[in-house]
């Protein structure tokens, strides 16, 4: 029935459900987008193992003044060696050293390769596992060997189809036999994670200088210790940089949940902004279909005298009214669904990623619109089910 | 008997006047009687029907349907009782425009809860009955004047009802047109309906078989008519 009052009124009921169609269509489209980011933002982030710290000249989130951060010192490798000494819940420790590359091999040559010098730890601290060879042994760190393990691009970039093990390529002006080759890790925002290699820390050192800064990750197999950890690294810190009581730390203990929570009030605060623009379209929707139903009303006033008369209560006419509000709202709503299933889809693939279709975007957008239909078609339907049978009769 | 009423006024309130639209009636009507309400206009005619179709309650005295009374009934028990006892045929016949004629006939029994399969059933059996089987999914609009009367007249007959409520059923359609409906609720009659006809044309008023006379809210003249 309500159905039929719809279908006989398509533009009118198509240009009335527009601001629900807009509001969910909004909602919606942020939606998708923030769920495929949440996706693939932790899943990048679960590389970075929840339980491994990075001690640090810099925080990787900077609030308030970014100028008291200036004359840090760099982290030195007798603070390592402290660490390595003292810091007695980790179970790994990794001195990381960085530098882009020339890097070649017979005629294939790359400029700015990434570089890492670390230690036979690193697979355990950055959660890497060689796919085909062997990561760095102990032995090729003390002894400063000239190996190296690479990712999985610069391997394809280098060799192509031709087996890198055992293959000696140059790296600035050393060459370096390769040993292993790591399993790939994919793009994070459209940068590779595969796009590096892995040499002894010590030889890094011997090759590139000694005196560059350095960061070091630890690791704790213990989560429940986590937090003790990081007290007792900056308890150690504090103590090879004679750091007074009254003093801040000068250096920094980075953890992947400081990028968590950023991410998570970036995301929290574009969901605040969009439900406020979603909700006020929703009202316009809402306030757009309880003027069109009470124009409904009027119009059919001889109508509800007429279901009236045979025998339809207040109840009766009252469900009419409400389902034609929420059916006018709800193809708002299940268009808003699609458009804007298309609109997040649209936004992820700008930053190549996928989407999928959630199950709470679809109840969301239902939920929405529905109750924007009920709210804004219960006082007309009211005022129908209220109307007398006489004088609707007589309306003409 | 199926109808009883005593010292039935309704009293309209316009501002500060009062309307006496019907002044203390006394009536009986029984099982499968035909009478005609007959009065000028503003004789109280629609007034007397209203209450009688319990569309409307009086201001004072009784009405007794059935043996109930239903006189002091909310809004949704009289819907219930129109719906299973009463069944209207108005002079502009009331169809919904955009629905078809058996959806029209099973409306009543939409609201009282019949299955959708049985509606159906029913609908077409009373449109067979007027003799409009065939035009069961014509809207009101692709059918002639007598034709939509016919389907008003299948949806009051289909719940069955106790009583007949015409308010003059033959004021819309030519005299021709008109003759064929006053036979169907002649047949109607005959094959057990109570009917009560409002009109105000004395030759529609003496097809039927008893004749109750209103003038000014009052009965002036109640006699049975031998036809
Ligand atoms: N809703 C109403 N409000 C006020 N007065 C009314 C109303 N309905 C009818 N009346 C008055 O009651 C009297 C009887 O009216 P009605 O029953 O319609 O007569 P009829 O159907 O015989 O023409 C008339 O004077 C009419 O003006
Ligand atoms: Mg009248």
């Amino acid at each position: 029935m309500a159905w039929q009052a719809l279908v006989s009124h398509k533009l009118r009921s198509f240009l009335t459900t527009l601001g629900i169609l807009i509001g969910v269509t909004t909602i919606i489209t942020i939606w998708t987008t923030i769920e495929g980011l949440n996706q693939y933002v932790f899943g990048q982030l679960s590389n970075i193992g929840a339980s491994t710290v990075y001690v640090q000249k810099y925080p990787w989130v900077i609030k308030g003044d970014f100028w008291k951060y200036r004359n840090r010192k760099n982290i030195t490798y007798k603070e390592y060696q402290a660490l390595v000494q003292y810091c007695t819940i980790a179970d790994h420790i990794s001195p990381e050293v960085f530098a882009p590359k020339k890097v070649s091999y017979k005629d294939r040559k790359f400029d700015n390769i990434f570089v890492i010098g670390t230690n036979e730890e690193y697979s355990f601290t950055a959660n890497v596992a060689p796919e085909i060879g062997r990561f760095l042994t102990e032995l090729d760190v003390r002894n400063k060997r000239y190996v190296c393990v690479l990712g999985r691009e610069v391997t394809d970039q280098l060799f192509e189809k031709e087996n890198p093990l055992g293959k000696r390529i140059r790296i600035g002006d050393k060459k370096y036999t390769v040993i292993g080759v790591l399993e790939k890790k994919g793009n994070f925002f459209g940068q590779s994670m595969d796009n590096f290699i892995i040499v002894p820390f010590g030889t890094f050192r011997r090759v590139y200088g000694g005196h560059r800064g350095m960061r070091v990750a630890l690791l704790t197999n213990k989560t429940e210790r986590l937090e003790e950890m990081k007290d007792q690294i900056r308890g150690i810190l504090r103590r090879v940089r004679k750091i007074s009581p009254a003093e801040e730390d000068d250096f920094a203990i980075n953890q992947q949940d400081m990028l968590t929570s950023l991410y998570k009030s970036l995301t929290s605060t574009l969901f605040a902004i969009v439900f406020v623009i979603g909700g006020i379209s929703l009202l316009v929707g809402g306030i757009g279909i309880m003027n069109i139903m009470l124009v409904s009303v009027a119009e059919r006033t001889r109508e509800i005298g007429i279901r009236k008369a045979i025998g339809a209560n207040r109840k009766n006419i009252l469900s009419q009214f409400l389902l034609e509000a929420i059916v006018i709202s709800s193809i708002g709503g299940v268009l808003g669904i699609i458009l804007g299933y298309f609109g997040g889809s649209a936004i992820l693939s700008q930053m190549d990623l996928t989407s999928g279709v959630s199950i709470t975007s679809i109840l969301i957008g239902f939920g929405f619109s529905t109750t924007v239909g009920v709210l804004a078609g219960f006082y007309p339907a009211y005022k129908a089910a209220g109307l007398s049978p006489i004088e609707s009769l007589r309306y003409e | 008997m199926l109808i009883r009423i005593e010292n039935l006024t309704k009293i309209y309130q316009l501002g500060k006047v009062q309307v006496r639209a019907l002044n203390s009636i006394n009536l009986t009507i029984e099982k499968n009687e035909y009478v005609a309400i007959m009065g000028p206009s503003g004789s109280g005619k629609s007034t007397l029907m209203n209450i009688i179709g319990c569309l409307d309650v009086p201001t004072e005295g009784r009405y007794i349907l059935n043996d109930r009374d239903v006189s002091n009934l909310t809004d949704d028990e009289l819907a219930q009782i129109r719906n299973k006892e009463i069944g209207f045929v108005f002079q502009t016949f009331n169809l919904l425009p955009r629905a078809n004629a058996l959806h029209n006939v099973e409306l009543p029994l939409i609201y009282n809860g019949t299955p959708r399969a049985i509606r159906r059933q029913m609908a077409l059996e009373v449109l067979e009955k007027v003799g409009l089987a065939e035009r069961a999914s014509h809207r009101p609009s692709e059918l002639s004047g007598g034709q939509r009367q016919r389907v008003a007249i299948a949806r009051a007959l289909i719940n069955n009802p106790s009583l007949i409520l015409a308010d003059e059923p033959t004021g819309n359609l030519d005299s021709k047109t008109g003759e064929e409906i006053m036979q169907i609720l002649r047949d109607l009659n005959d094959a057990g309906n109570t009917i009560i006809l409002v009109t105000h044309e004395e030759h529609i008023a003496q097809r039927c078989k008893r004749i109750i006379r209103l003038l000014d809210g009052e009965i002036i003249k109640d006699e049975l008519n031998d036809i």
